[in-house]
């Protein structure tokens, strides 16, 4: 198991002062080379639940099991990218380690090739998101952290992104975890999709995406959310 | 152009009131600059204008690097912050007169006091504004640099230092002027070189082109060193600001 989440409850103390559970006897794993995803509704805890994964939440009863000097890659909602800095430096400062070639090759995997000395103001939202993904990638990581990796950004661009980040997650073979609001990026993207309560979330439903992504019917993915809709449906009651 | 332009009224507003005025009160350009020359033929110009550079450049540097350290540590550090808040507003509010000399009378007539006692004056002024920069450090590049692993002298020169650059260069635009200020008072006080101990001797002999023939190039290597140094690193540090497509 590389990635093993149980986490016991997390509160939060909410504007009036007053404590709230945020997430409670939420529990997810994730074997090496896999692909999850957790959705649920917009402020369900999700984006909580990335940042106690990241480390950068350590106010929670319960446990994250990750590799012993684990690497992590992530992708915030906003690029976070240094902009005093270019592209290319903002990947090489996160991962000293990469020759300029290796960054090169992923810029141009990414559609960034123009892109490498320009500084971050220059870029679109999509762009900046690409060159984070770049920053995330290079550094080779055991787990791969996204967080809404598509939201605000148009729709043709957002499935262009998709079919990428996809062909990204199946090559490098990067076990990655997805927290989204959207079932079809869930599908498009994972192989396996937790599905949050409303808070305090746990995963209320875990599905199992059999079929390798690139060869699963229309069919198959209809049925499949069909499926994760039904788990919804039956949450709200 | 517009600043040479200016620069040159000065000049001729300076020569027009001389002409009105006693010249031992107010010489005009010309007598002071012929004191300047002679004084730089004989090579005391420079060795005192050196020995003030030398000052203000080891008190300042002394001044920024302390004062630069304990504001971040304030800025980052509540408990730290609490701690050393009393003794910042006490130091603010000491004149420099008196720790000047009182870092005479404690250290004795020596250049580690005199160059102390400057510092000591600049320093508040300098903790003040890094501890503003260190407060408005953006939280979200620090949760990266956690996630990424960042070792502390990566954060320190990609994160840390390109968002204090412009507190440090106000700090550094105020300062410099300042410690200059206060280098002179601490010469004229106990040091037998620099400017401060020449207008001494031209406030004893009542010589106001000699008291300008030291003031004047100094004012100028000031304004050198600002033009020259502190405006190309301004310039240098907010390249990414300005070419934003």
């Amino acid at each position: 198991m590389l990635l093993d989440v149980a986490i016991a409850s997390k509160d939060y103390l909410s504007a009036d002062g007053r404590p709230r559970r945020a997430l409670e006897d939420l529990r997810l794993t994730l074997k090496r080379g896999e692909a999850g995803a957790v959705v649920g509704p917009s402020g369900c805890g999700k984006t909580t639940l990335l940042r106690i994964v990241a480390g950068l939440d350590r106010d929670f009863a319960g446990n994250v099991a990750l590799p012993h000097h684990g690497r992590l890659g992530m992708v915030f909602q906003e690029p976070r990218l240094l902009p005093w800095r270019s592209v290319a430096d903002n990947i090489q400062i996160a991962a000293p380690h990469a020759s300029r070639a290796e960054i090169d090759g992923l810029l141009d995997t990414l559609g960034l090739a123009g892109h490498a000395e320009h500084f971050p103001r220059q870029l679109s939202l999509g762009l900046a998101r690409r060159a984070a993904l770049a920053r995330a990638l290079a550094i080779k990581p055991d787990l791969l952290l996204l967080d809404e990796p598509l939201v605000s950004l148009d729709a043709a661009l957002a499935i262009e992104l998709r079919d990428l980040l996809a062909r990204l997650i199946d090559e490098t073979h990067v076990t990655t975890l997805i927290v989204t609001h959207d079932l079809a990026e869930a599908i498009a993207l994972a192989d396996k999709i937790f599905i949050l309560s409303p808070r305090p979330a746990r995963v209320a439903a875990v599905l199992d995406i059999a079929t390798p992504r690139r060869l699963m019917t229309l069919e198959a993915a209809e049925a499949l959310t069909l499926k994760a809709r039904t788990a919804i449906a039956a949450l709200r009651e | 152009m517009i600043r040479l332009a200016s620069f040159a009224a000065m000049i001729l507003l300076w020569q027009a009131a001389a002409l009105f005025a006693d010249p031992r009160h107010l010489p005009g350009p010309g007598p002071v600059a012929l004191i300047m020359l002679e004084e730089a033929r004989s090579g005391e110009l420079f060795v005192n204008l050196a020995a003030t550079l030398a000052r203000v450049a080891a008190s300042f540097a002394l001044a920024m690097s302390l004062g630069s350290a304990l504001g971040y540590l304030m800025g980052r550090n509540r408990l730290a912050d609490k701690i050393l808040d009393p003794w910042l507003v006490a130091l603010l509010n000491l004149p420099a007169l008196v720790v000047i000399v009182l870092a005479y009378i404690w250290a004795g007539l020596t250049e580690a006091a005199a160059i102390g006692a400057v510092a000591l004056n600049k320093l508040p002024g300098a903790v003040v504004v890094a501890r503003e920069g260190a407060r408005s450090l953006d939280p979200a590049l620090d949760e990266m640099a956690t996630v990424f692993r960042l070792p502390l002298k990566a954060r320190l020169r990609h994160i840390v230092l390109p968002q204090l650059a412009p507190y440090l260069a106000a700090a550094t635009r105020s300062g410099l002027s300042l410690v200059w200020k206060i280098v002179l008072i601490v010469e004229l006080l106990g040091r037998s070189n620099g400017v401060g101990f020449k207008i001494n001797l031209a406030f004893q002999l009542f010589d106001v082109r000699l008291l300008l023939a030291y003031a004047l190039p100094f004012v100028a290597i000031m304004l050198g060193v600002e033009t020259f140094v502190v405006r190309p690193f301004e310039r240098r540090v907010s390249r990414w600001r300005s070419d934003a497509a």
